[in-house]
């Protein structure tokens, strides 16, 4: 089965990187295929920006997002632009911190993950995109745990992967007592 | 130095910049001079590490001018060499593309296509030089353009374009774009002795007797490198056997630009290639390359299923054209449908060879390429 993910945000958060760590996630770690896509602005941080995943067991034909099952979303602008274009019966995360004003969606499950806050009590602002992205793997179960953990080792700037294994671990657990809740 | 050590093999997860990088090093390339362009950056990016791991050369140069005119002096000491570029770029190199095009100058160009004119659209896709790597530069000739559709195909089709271009001495192009470049997938990297490198061929004649632009039955030339200890002269003019001047002979230049042709289009049937996918009971034929055929694939396979009778044709040589498997094509097909992200380029190549089929054009420009559903609801109009 075709499953369609879409990061979306503004540059320099990372939004990119959730998607070539995901897609590295399913691809090397799972056995499965997966392809990343993006698409970003001339601007090197603050344009608008998305990073897109599609993971299947068959040979995927064309690579692009068309209706992504799942929206993980870090900023207002990306909110508006991609909210209604989620699957029925799909998910959005977002962080409320960074997407303070919501629309009236039906038919999908919306998932409030406070990722800036959480990488802010770990002291780095930066990855906050990591602790989004361990919500969205406790949430979604697209992704066995631990394979998106040998991911991000790999993935990461040398000399922070304890960091962003910690931002991955408080999001995860974040995501975890959502779906109790 | 133990250059083997450093030569990937198995599998990564990479982009298609990165896996031309070292498709670039897996076929011998070591010498890259270039001025860095998104969405190209990646590959300099990388090889601006990787040329010094395996002992290469990488030159940051003042623009694309330079870059392209190192890249040939480069070639001529006998290195495989290469640049990378997009569409700005490349209309800077065309001039000194026409240089190596007769000097006959092996080297690769990679273009990953953005959107254009001019400074256009930096980071969105494009397939707008389709014409520009065929004409781009003055002068009648004929030169090789590859069009990758996949990361893997990015590694694959830039040792391919290293093969040709030193088989028929000629500028190879590498004409991805921004997808493909910047998408992420899986690369299958064989070990090195299994993957077939091709270098040109070497002078053997006596010093005395070299005649640096006397062609074999190929039409290709043998070719000495400059510190092989001949003594030869090359030049931008039209030139005989013996590399020297004849800017006055009608005979010479209608010898040498026809031989420039003909080294390429009477070894067509050897250097076009084609992917092929159902089309052996095609009522209709999608025609499209690069990122494109990606959502053709998808399209034709979704016409399968709902009972149309579609298939693909999907040139990987742009330049050769593939004219003899297009026209063979239209006489058993009834329509074909030519998706591509510009405003009409190689469908008019289509149409020259479809003759009576009818030909449907479907346009894309900006952010995103075709999606399947657009190249199937073209394929039900006109199935």
């Amino acid at each position: 089965m075709r499953i369609e993910i879409r990061f979306a945000g503004f540059g320099g958060q990372g939004i990119i990187k959730s998607g070539i760590i995901t897609a590295t996630a399913a691809c090397i770690y799972s056995g499965k295929n997966a392809v990343q896509t993006q698409s970003y602005g001339p601007e090197s941080r603050g344009g608008a920006c998305k990073s897109e995943v599609v993971i299947s067991e068959e040979e995927i034909d064309f690579p692009k997002v068309i209706e992504p099952e799942i929206l993980v979303v870090m900023s207002q602008h990306a909110y508006n632009e991609y909210a209604e274009n989620v699957k029925t019966g799909g998910i959005i995360i977002l962080d409320p911190e960074m997407v303070p004003h919501e629309k009236e969606l039906k038919n999908v499950r919306v998932f409030k993950v406070p990722a800036t806050k959480i990488a802010e009590e770990l002291g780095r602002k930066i990855v906050a995109n990591i602790a989004m992205l361990g919500a969205f793997v406790a949430i979604t179960g697209v992704l066995d745990k631990e394979a998106v953990k040998e991911s991000i080792k790999v993935n990461v700037p040398k000399g922070t992967e304890e960091l962003n294994l910690k931002a991955f671990e408080r999001g995860y657990e974040y995501g975890k007592n959502l779906l109790k809740s | 130095m133990n250059q083997k050590r450093v030569i990937l093999e198995g599998s990564h997860f990479m982009n298609g910049d990165i896996a031309c990088a070292e498709g670039a090093i897996a076929a011998g390339c070591r010498f890259f001079a270039g001025y860095p362009i998104t969405p190209a950056t990646e590959i300099a990016e990388h090889l601006a590490q990787r040329m010094l791991e395996v002992g290469g050369i990488y030159v940051q140069m003042e623009d694309e001018i330079a870059s392209m005119a190192a890249v040939i002096g480069a070639s001529y000491a006998g290195l495989k060499a290469m640049t990378a570029t997009s569409g700005p770029g490349f209309s800077l190199m065309q001039e000194n593309i026409g240089l190596a095009v007769m000097t006959e100058a092996p080297c690769v160009i990679v273009d990953v296509m953005r959107g254009g004119p001019s400074t256009g659209q930096p980071t969105l896709p494009g397939q707008q030089d389709v014409m520009q790597a065929k004409w781009g530069s003055h002068g009648d000739y004929e030169i090789i353009a590859l069009a990758p559709s996949s990361v893997q195909e990015m590694f694959n089709l830039t040792i391919e374009a290293f093969n040709l271009s030193e088989t028929y001495r000629v500028p190879a192009i590498v004409l991805a774009d921004e997808v493909v470049g910047h998408m992420w997938e899986k690369v299958a990297i064989p070990p090195a002795q299994k993957i077939k490198i091709v270098n040109r061929k070497k002078a053997n004649a006596p010093s005395e007797a070299y005649a640096p632009f006397m062609p074999d039955d190929d039409l290709v030339p043998p070719m000495a490198c400059f510190g092989e200890g001949y003594s030869f002269h090359a030049t931008g003019l039209t030139h005989d056997e013996h590399g020297y001047p004849q800017t006055s002979s009608s005979e010479v230049q209608q010898k040498l630009v026809k031989r420039l042709c003909d080294k390429i289009r009477k070894n067509a049937d050897k250097i076009v290639r084609v992917e092929e996918v159902l089309l052996s009971d095609a009522d209709i034929v999608v025609v499209a390359y690069g990122i494109v055929a990606r959502a053709a694939l998808s399209a034709v396979r979704k016409a399968r299923a709902e009972g149309i009778k579609a298939g693909l044709l999907r040139p990987i040589t742009l330049w050769p054209f593939p004219e003899n498997h297009v026209a063979k094509i239209a006489q058993q097909t009834k329509a074909i449908v030519v998706p591509e992200m510009n405003c009409g380029q190689l469908v008019r190549e289509v149409e020259r060879a479809a003759k009576e089929t009818p030909v449907t054009f479907l346009s894309k420009l900006g952010e995103e390429p075709h999606t399947p559903m657009e190249i199937f609801e073209a394929i039900r109009r006109n199935s």
